[in-house]
């Protein structure tokens, strides 16, 4: 500017300049059209494909459809568990706004109670954000509707049209079946797998549910929908179904296992069925139960507690978990034990009411005179097994005990397995660090003192000493050798004619449980198993937890055994008393089932309906806050 | 040969056919965003191109002289208007950028838009050429520009504000004033950029900011950037097809029908589309320049010069915002976007244009 002479400014100069300046102006705006239209065409030509990408995943929303669970059927391929067609309504927490509000809302379209209410605020705490919490499922078509018709105010709800796990049984097959659940966070974390975080999708959380969870599982579908960006659904794109998980064949009898769990009544106890041909277990009950359709639909705080409030303890499988003093029920074994270790079964033994062994006198439950072996486990003779135990030693029977099955931890789909103890001298020394004495011996030999099995072990036994061969038991399909077991024949003989005579002989401990059927009889073994030490009370009355627990093992029919059975009744005061009727219904019903129905039901009538209608009222009761009174008294 | 009446021969049929293509193409875009409907943007905005094409040809009628009679004077009114919006503002608590008329809301802004040109076309008509690289060009300007540019900005609207003061620069420039001036102002300017930044409101910093990173807020503020860009990237070079638009019509698009409507029409329309509008506009813009280079006047020359900067503006700001070439400021696609507001500014604008057009077929150059 100050070197430069400026030209002189006239009106000339001044178009002049306008024109230059104007088209300056003009040649800029068009070169910021070029470059508009330049970056335009970089836009939807060049990154074209990653924004065609970011559109559709905009516009379509990928929901995965959860898939059907496969069946559990039993060997006749009758459900155990199956599904059944559920509308339910979930909260997506991550998408929940206003949370009263929306509680608030769902609570008076759905008439949640409070019990819901706690369970739905416990779930949303412990849901990872973006884990679903289930607020109703089973609803009916009009409370589905209504939530349908309310949608735009629930922000978070997510309501479907799905299916949820069904037990037609219910709590007959609770322990067995065990129950599904959501997927809590911890096994989201761990497998990362967007089906676990999918509405209505449930694992297996306990036995063979969980046991067969990856076979039952079966493959999820997908839905694609396309979405406004507040998350309506425009319309359904595409559906790919879900593809159902394989069905699981058990080798239990559907029918029995209900009936057996039915014929427990208001007992708390185990009871085993086992086919002594194959080893397939048949029914495999612990009672009482809990509903797994209760615990597959998110179970309610208070109804878990009533559950762990009561004293029969429904959530332990006694059938595997419960460990019992045999009793008497091991008495064939010993008969076995005996006979292989030199003992003639037709020597006698004169029982005095009692066996002396040194300065202790060791009872036995009646005075009976001179018997051979069988009459012996007829009579459930203890001087006559105190009389062998001394003779032998406990550590010549104890390895028959464990090839009967005693002391074992078998390989079972699904169970959880407490196997107890088969003491011998070396057991003792390990575990108290004293030696083996005469009296343990004497304990031992009528299952008491520390010998403590499970109802699982009774029924194999009960299985190998009907069958004479290692029948191995099992669930579902799975090749055993069952070889036979190394016994004499006339061992084996014996043990079962004792056991023969025990329900047919005169005057057998079980006299009353004949079978009332032509043609076929039951053998057994009662058992009566001392809760408190073995002198003190009698274990006949009193305060329930006090009372002597019934056992009773045993098969049929006599000459050709083809099923055995062991019982356990909890506090039963005696195995002839509570056991020994159950295992007699039970064989009835698989020989004859009306007959066997007919007994039932006329329990039934005085128990007050069947286990549904029982636990219905029990948990009512409990609800209301009464106290359920005592069901060992009702009996 | 039938022969044309010479009242047929002088109606600007290129212009209009212009506009209407421009606005037409708006029409269908705005019935696609409306889902395939007439209602509620699309009929309403073509009864009112209607009216204001009307308004456009009347005031193109109008002798050049009275605008420049009247420049200072309705400069003068404008700025009285937008202190009474700013002080009704005050009074009712909270910002303010209309007075309710009863029959319209008038935006003074938008007027100001047009009244600042208007002003300093005058207002270098009048200074004498020698005084052209003097203080006496600079000063008065500054202050015409920097009030009512103040007061927008307390509104605030920024884009607004903006607008004002290119349009005012541009005459300015167009006037003559010293090319150094602006260099050294644009280099001033960009110094004091961070000073200018902490001036700004929160939620104006923090779309400048998004705008500088669009993917750190892809939820918040930077989600109309970047689905606006989905749009019309998606569009690819043929569009979607008509109706079809997924990101409209799913309302991923905020703004669809008004400030993003360029990303509704490419989505649909795609590049072809995209291309087709800019060549339209570019054709309205070189009417403008033309108009400008061959006005009789000087004040014609300055008034047209500054207003088609204006329109340019608007289309510039537009087309970088939805294509995240600038940060998000609510300023409309001229002609295309659903408002009655800015679609009276510009047919204001091309109104006054016509008028310069008629005035320089009329009579013999003059510059005085």
């Amino acid at each position: 500017m100050f070197g430069k002479k400026a030209p002189p400014i006239t009106e000339a100069w001044r178009g002049f300049t306008f024109t230059r300046r104007a088209l300056v102006v003009g040649g800029a705006q068009a070169a910021v059209g070029v470059a508009l239209a330049a970056r335009m065409a970089y836009i939807s030509v060049i990154d074209n494909e990653r924004y065609v990408l970011e559109s559709e995943s905009n516009r379509v929303n990928l929901t995965l459809v959860p898939p059907r669970r496969g069946w559990i059927v039993d060997r006749h391929g009758k459900a155990l568990a199956n599904n059944r067609v559920s509308l339910r309504v979930d909260i997506i927490p991550d998408r929940l706004h206003n949370k009263d509000n929306v509680l608030a809302q769902l609570r008076t379209l759905l008439r949640l109670d409070n019990d819901a209410m706690e369970r739905i605020e416990r779930d949303l705490k412990a849901a990872s954000g973006f884990q679903p919490v289930a607020v109703a499922e089973d609803m009916t078509e009009q409370e589905y509707s209504s939530i349908l018709v309310h949608l735009p105010e629930l922000p978070g709800i997510a309501p479907q049209r799905g299916f949820a796990r069904n037990y037609p049984t219910g709590a007959a097959v609770g322990h067995l079946i065990g129950y599904v659940g959501a997927p809590t966070a911890e096994e989201y974390e761990k497998v990362k797998d967007p089906l676990y975080i999918t509405p209505g999708y449930k694992t297996g959380k306990d036995g063979l549910e969980k046991y067969f969870q990856e076979m039952l599982r079966g493959k999820p579908g997908a839905k694609r929908v396309e979405v406004t960006a507040r998350g309506k659904v425009v319309r359904e794109l595409s559906t790919q179904p879900d593809t159902q998980g394989k069905t699981v064949h058990l080798t239990i009898d559907a029918d029995l296992q209900d009936y057996v769990a039915r014929r427990m009544g208001p007992e708390s106890g185990a009871a085993v069925v086992i086919d002594t041909l194959t080893g397939d277990i048949l029914a495999f009950v612990s009672m009482p139960s809990f509903d797994p359709n209760s615990f597959s639909d998110g179970i309610s705080n208070s109804e878990y507690s009533w559950l762990r409030a009561d004293d029969h303890q429904p959530l332990i499988n006694k059938a595997t978990r419960g460990l019992y003093p045999p009793g008497s029920t091991l008495k064939p074994m010993a008969a076995i034990a005996a006979i292989e270790h030199g003992i003639d079964p037709s020597e006698r033994h004169t029982c005095i009411g009692g066996y002396r062994l040194g300065s202790r006198f060791f009872r036995c439950l009646g005075t009976h005179g001179s018997l051979d072996m069988p009459h012996a486990i007829m009579k459930s003779c203890n001087s006559y097994f105190y009389w062998v135990a001394h003779r032998l030693g406990y550590d010549a029977i104890a390895p028959t005990a464990k090839m009967m099955g005693l002391g074992e931890e078998f390989q079972l789909a699904g169970s959880n397995q407490r196997f107890g103890t088969i003491p011998d001298s070396a057991w003792k020394m390990k575990k108290y660090d004293q030696p083996w004495s005469a009296s343990d011996s004497l304990n031992a030999v009528i299952g008491q003192g520390y010998v403590s099995v499970n109802p699982l072990q009774l029924a194999v036994m009960a299985s190998r000493i009907a069958s004479g061969r290692s029948l191995y038991p099992r669930l579902v399909n799975r090749h055993f050798k069952n070889d036979p077991l190394p016994f004499s024949a006339e061992a084996f003989a014996t043990a079962r004619l004792g056991m023969d005579l025990v329900v047919n002989g005169p005057g057998g401990t079980a006299g009353r449980s004949k079978l009332p059927l032509d043609g076929i009889a039951m053998a057994g073994k009662t058992g009566t198993a001392q809760v408190r030490g073995l002198n003190t009370g009698n274990g006949k009355g009193g305060t329930w937890r006090f009372r002597d627990h019934g056992l009773f093992i045993g098969f049929a029919p006599v000459d050709n055994p083809r099923y055995a059975i062991s019982v356990i009744i909890e506090h039963g005061m005696g195995g002839s008393r509570a056991a020994a009727p159950v295992a007699k219904d039970v064989f009835t019903f698989i020989y004859d089932r009306e007959k066997g129905m007919e007994a039932l039901e006329a329990f039934e009538a005085g128990w007050g309906g069947t286990i549904k209608d029982r636990m219905d009222r029990s948990y009512a009761a409990w609800k209301a806050g009464i106290a359920a009174p005592d069901p060992g008294l009702a009996q | 040969m039938i022969p044309v009446p010479p009242a047929i021969q002088r109606f600007p049929w290129k212009l209009m056919a212009l506009l209407g293509a421009i606005c037409g193409f708006g029409l269908l875009v705005l019935y696609s965003a409306a889902g395939g409907s007439w209602s509620p943007w699309a009929w309403q905005q073509g009864v009112r191109f209607l009216v204001f094409l009307g308004v456009a040809l009347v005031i193109g009628r109008f002798p050049l002289r009275i605008f420049e009679d009247f420049a200072y004077l309705g400069y003068i009114a404008v700025l009285v208007l937008l202190m009474a919006v700013e002080l009704l503002g005050f009074v009712g608590g909270g910002s303010q950028r209309w007075l309710n008329l009863g029959f319209m809301n008038l935006q003074p802004s938008e007027l100001m838009k047009v009244a600042i040109v208007l002003a300093l076309a005058r207002f270098y008509t009048q200074l004498p050429p020698g005084n052209t690289r003097t203080f006496t060009a600079l000063w008065p300007a500054l202050v015409a520009i920097g009030f009512p540019a103040a007061l927008v900005m307390l509104q605030p609207d920024l884009g607004t504000a903006l607008a004002i003061c290119i349009g005012g620069v541009v005459v300015m420039f167009v006037a003559g004033l010293p090319f150094w001036w602006f260099g050294s102002a644009a280099a001033a300017g960009a110094a004091a950029l961070p000073v200018l930044f902490s001036m700004l409101h929160d939620y104006q910093q923090k779309r400048v900011l998004i705008f500088l990173d669009p993917e750190s807020d892809p939820l918040g503020a930077g989600y109309h950037i970047s689905q606006s860009k989905i749009a019309i990237g998606s569009g690819g070079i043929g569009g979607k097809g008509f109706l079809n638009g997924s990101q409209s019509h799913l309302d991923y698009l905020p703004e669809g029908h008004t400030d993003f409507i360029f990303a509704t029409m490419a989505e649909e329309w795609g590049l072809i589309g995209g291309l087709g509008l800019l060549l339209a506009f570019f054709l309205l813009l070189r009417w403008g320049t033309r108009v400008a280079i061959r006005a009789r006047t000087r004040f014609g020359q300055l008034t047209a010069a500054g207003l088609t900067m204006t329109i340019f503006f608007y289309i510039a700001i537009n087309l970088s915002m939805v294509m995240g070439m600038a940060p998000v400021v609510g300023i409309p696609l001229p002609l295309f976007s659903y408002g009655g507001s800015s679609m009276l500014t510009i047919m204001t604008c091309v109104g006054i244009i016509l008028a310069i057009e008629n005035d320089s077929k009329t009579g013999t150059r003059r510059f005085h």
